[in-house]
């Protein structure tokens, strides 16, 4: 049982306030990823929570305890860092056991731990060497197994698959997802990357400039985002945002053209829809000019602007095709249903 | 620069500095202060009482013309011990640096008198230049020349120059070496297919980009004659004949311990404690410069 | 590799030829204090001397290292040798000490004490003898190895070696530590020392030399034979006035002074020369 709770806890340096009043429950074996911008505050939120970095207000709670002043090593995390942050001149085994040789465990207890944690992540055969002669893939698993052989309450992994290539950063994050259920252990992930972020996580907490801008699960934040940056960041390739004028279910692009949302709402609007929601319809009332094209294999990705105005509309089509294929010109329709209304002047979602 | 993790603790690193601060305190700024301190007085000629004088010594020391000789003769002493380690040095590591194979062997066989002391190379020098049994002389008279340093100054002035650069040519070498062989092999193969000759290319793109090297050990050399080479100079000429072998440092160390002039010798202290910190600065300009690189 | 364009044939036996008579011409005293070692002192003051070693070599040496003239060189290489490695020890172990505590710590005075460390640079023991030397007194440390030692001690040149070497490494590393449950001095010993270990050897090296090359403050505070070092107790070997030197005596003795660091600089090339580089940058 182990739940982190963070009640309107923020950070400043100096008058520079980096988190601004974070209020959040993490539950039991949940898996939260933190997810924002370069300098959103992410990594701040997870070293506080670790002890790295002091918390200049609010409280946080590890269970029902208040850990604000403890050291790191009395909170009961453990940590994977982006950098792996391997001990070089150690080998293998030794990363991996110096937290339990610092806790004064015995030494059977420690080699049944590590050796265990070796087999869970496949390195028993390299448990000699030293991080140097290993490959990257092998050294995200080492820090990933000095975490484990702890058996701490809570996992806090610091973007750990970034230093990685595209196709190992896949398979790790498969590992990482299955071994967190086997384990069980709740588990704090700040991440970038907004796939990895919507594949891995229970819930996931989009942070911009220090603010949560929502908390949820993957598909709530997908179908619906609180705010115009989450629309945005969240799902790829990102969100078109065009803006509308609105008078009850009706509105009215830049360009004149009329579409129909089942959410109501009056005055000038943000008006949000997926590229993947767009669709061919000879009878829609989105008349586009397409442009270049680009052919993903399974769909293709078409960039194009809405007839008389250079407001960009990017929609992706199932199937090959190709500039010639679709024409010059292109109708296409938008369920009502697929349509996200937010306000211009706040970027909060409009409800129905 | 500052790291981001920082221990927490006040008692912890205070503790950890302290041998140092403390061995610092006492055997750095505490000398240096009583030299700066005794320069003000001079000493009555019992010995029991000190007297004021402000800048006197100094004054006396500036008016001086022994001391004023021991600046031309530091001068003089130092830019031969550079030009002449510096030169031989350049040289032997633009032939090393031409060999592909066995350049390290040379390296190694070059390199072991960095850790012959001064002294000892006086010593060394001393024997062969012996007026009565050195074979150097002995050869010299054979030809004509009767060599005899401890009466010709000019001859100790050569020897100790001679002693003083030997002992430091395998630590420019090294140095000479590391910025030549940090030189882009395709930057000279550019010049010789431009069909520069060895020296055309050694002056107009060697010797250009090699100058941080160069000026650093110029400096070095320096700081090397002006303080290390007193054991050299004590070993073989003891500062004569008639002074013509006295550097600055050994001045300090004549008139202070052999002299008994304490007053005139924390007055030279300060003067060199000025000199060094002008080739401090000199240094770290220098540094500075290397950053742009 | 090579920064010239590499010659062949003649060009190449004039550059071989160049380097060999260099190495002769700087070898050449020291094999001529060999020979020297090696030969009666009879041999040496007919000139010409020898030029091929004689036959006096294992009495010389015996005589120099157990007899000698002012002391048995033997204890002044006991000697030499206990002041090289207390200065070259002394140095790393406070300068480790400092460093650490300058990067890894926030405490009161920190800047001053940085400063305070920093200025040393400036004050070689040359330029302080005197006053130095009146305070190795006061404290009665004359012909002690203390007195050898300590006001050699300090030294910010190692400090900055490794503070620089420390400010490399990444932070991460410190805040694993922190997050596995190392204090401060347990990151010190297990995770900080190991990895300086190359800059540790480095610095020795060099220490070692510097230490063990010293001649000036031997010179002055050690007056009884039996605390001289062998650099300095060489020059103590020469009799006054215009007696003949024991020219194989003392040149035996010379070649004793040069053993120990010409071995740590050729065995130790690759350390030595990176140490070389790195306390001088």
């Amino acid at each position: 049982m182990s739940t982190v709770t963070l009640k309107s806890v923020s950070k400043s340096y100096g008058k520079v306030k980096v988190i601004h009043g974070v209020d959040v429950a993490i539950n039991d074996k949940e898996f939260v990823v933190v997810v924002g911008p370069s300098g959103c505050g992410k990594s701040t939120m997870l070293r506080m929570i670790a002890g790295l970095e002091t918390i200049t207000d609010g409280d946080l709670f590890i269970d029902d305890n208040r850990v604000n002043e403890l050291e790191p090593m009395d909170r009961n995390i453990a940590m994977v860092f982006q950098n792996y942050a391997l001990y070089p001149h150690m080998s293998v085994y030794d990363n991996m056991a110096y937290s339990l040789k610092l806790a004064k465990l015995a030494k059977s207890d420690i080699q049944d731990r590590v050796n265990k944690a070796a087999e869970l992540l496949q390195l028993s055969e390299y448990l000699d060497r030293k991080p140097r002669q290993l490959s990257g893939g092998q050294r995200q698993r080492v820090a990933m197994g000095r975490a484990i052989v702890r058996k701490p309450a809570v996992f806090l992994f610091d973007e750990p698959l970034s230093n990685l290539d595209a196709k190992l950063r896949v398979q790790m994050r498969l590992e990482i997802r299955k071994l967190q259920r086997e384990l069980g252990v709740t588990s704090v992930y700040v991440t970038h990357d907004q796939v990895e972020a919507m594949t891995l996580g229970d819930r996931l907490m989009v942070l911009n400039d220090g603010v949560v801008e929502q908390f949820g699960t993957p598909i709530e934040l997908y179908e619906q985002p609180a705010t115009l940056f989450v629309a945005e960041f969240i799902g790829s390739p990102s969100m078109n945002i065009v803006s509308a004028n609105a008078n009850g279910h009706q509105l009215t692009l830049t360009n004149g053209t009329q579409l129909e949302s089942s959410t109501s709402a009056s005055g000038p609007v943000m008006l949000g829809i997926r590229p993947e929601h767009i669709v061919q319809d000879t009878t829609g009332n989105l008349l586009v000019d397409t442009g270049m094209v680009e052919q993903l294999g399974s769909n293709t990705l078409v960039h194009g602007t809405l007839s008389d105005d250079n407001t960009p509309v990017v929609y992706s089509l199932p199937g090959i095709h190709t500039e010639q294929s679709l024409g010059e010109k292109m109708r296409l329709g938008v369920s009502q249903d697929s349509i996200h209304l937010f306000n211009s002047d706040t970027g909060q979602r409009i409800m129905s | 620069m500052e790291k981001r993790v920082t221990f927490k603790g006040k008692k912890l690193p205070l503790l950890l500095i302290l041998p140092q601060v403390i061995i610092t305190a006492v055997f750095f700024f505490w000398p240096a202060g009583q030299a700066i301190y005794q320069s003000a007085f001079i000493p009555d000629p019992f010995g029991l009482k000190s007297q004021f004088v402000g800048f006197d010594n100094f004054t006396f020391l500036l008016s001086d013309k022994y001391y004023l000789a021991a600046f031309t003769t530091t001068a003089i002493f130092s830019s031969l011990v550079t030009v002449v380690s510096m030169g031989v040095a350049l040289w032997l590591a633009l032939m090393a640096d031409r060999i592909i194979k066995g350049s390290s062997a040379y390296r190694t066989l070059l390199i072991w008198p960095y850790a012959v002391a001064p002294a000892v190379a006086g010593v060394l020098w001393l024997f062969l230049f012996s007026p009565n049994i050195g074979l150097a002389s002995w050869y010299l008279e054979k030809l004509g020349y009767q060599w005899n340093h401890t009466l010709n100054g000019g001859e100790a002035m050569g020897l100790v120059v001679l002693a003083s650069a030997w002992g430091r040519i395998s630590y420019n070498f090294l140095f000479f070496l590391a910025g030549l062989q940090a030189i882009p092999k395709s930057v000279i193969e550019a010049a010789a297919i431009d069909g520069a000759h060895f020296w055309r290319r050694f002056w107009t793109i060697v010797f250009p980009l090699l100058s941080p090297t160069t000026f650093f050990l110029l400096v070095v050399n320096i700081v090397y004659a002006f303080f290390e080479t007193f054991g050299v100079i004590h070993t073989i000429t003891s500062g004569g004949p008639q002074q013509s072998t006295t550097i600055l440092v050994y001045k300090v160390f004549s008139d202070g311990f052999v002299g008994q002039d304490l007053g005139s010798s924390a007055a030279q202290s300060v003067i060199l404690l000025l000199v060094v910190g002008l080739l401090t600065i000199l240094q770290f300009k220098f540094i500075e410069r290397r950053v742009h690189y | 590799m090579s920064g010239m364009v590499e010659k062949t044939g003649l060009g190449a036996w004039m550059t071989h030829l160049s380097l060999i008579l260099g190495i002769l011409a700087i070898c050449f005293p020291i094999y001529l204090a060999f020979v020297a070692s090696t030969v009666n002192q009879s041999d040496l003051i007919r000139p010409p001397m020898p030029i091929v070693p004689g036959d006096q070599f294992i009495a010389n040496y015996k005589d120099a290292l157990f007899r000698g003239i002012n002391a048995p060189v033997w204890q002044m290489l006991l000697n030499s040798m206990i002041m090289a490695l207390g200065i070259a020890i002394g140095k790393i172990i406070i300068s480790l000490m400092s460093a650490f505590a300058i990067v890894y710590f926030r405490f009161p005075l920190r800047n001053v004490f940085f400063w305070l460390i920093f200025l040393t640079l400036m004050l070689p023991v040359e330029v302080r003898i005197v006053p130095t030397y009146e305070v190795v007194a006061s404290f009665k440390m004359l012909n002690s190895y203390s007195g050898l030692i300590l006001p050699l001690v300090a030294s910010a040149t190692a400090t900055f070696l490794f503070r620089q070497f420390y400010m490399t490494v990444p932070d991460e590393l410190a805040e694993a530590a922190r997050v596995d449950g190392a204090r401060p001095m347990q990151f010190f010993i297990d995770i900080l020392l190991p990895m300086s270990r190359t800059n540790i050897a480095a610095l020795f090296v060099i220490l070692f030399i510097y230490g063990w090359n010293q001649y000036l403050w031997p010179l002055l505070i050690t007056t009884d034979p039996n605390m001289n070092t062998i650099v300095m107790g060489i020059k103590q070997m020469f009799p006054s006035g215009d007696d003949v030197p024991n020219w194989p005596v003392i040149m035996a003795t010379a070649l004793l002074a040069m053993l120990p660091p010409v071995c740590v600089v050729v065995f130790m090339q690759n350390l030595f020369v990176k140490g070389l580089v790195e306390t001088e940058k």
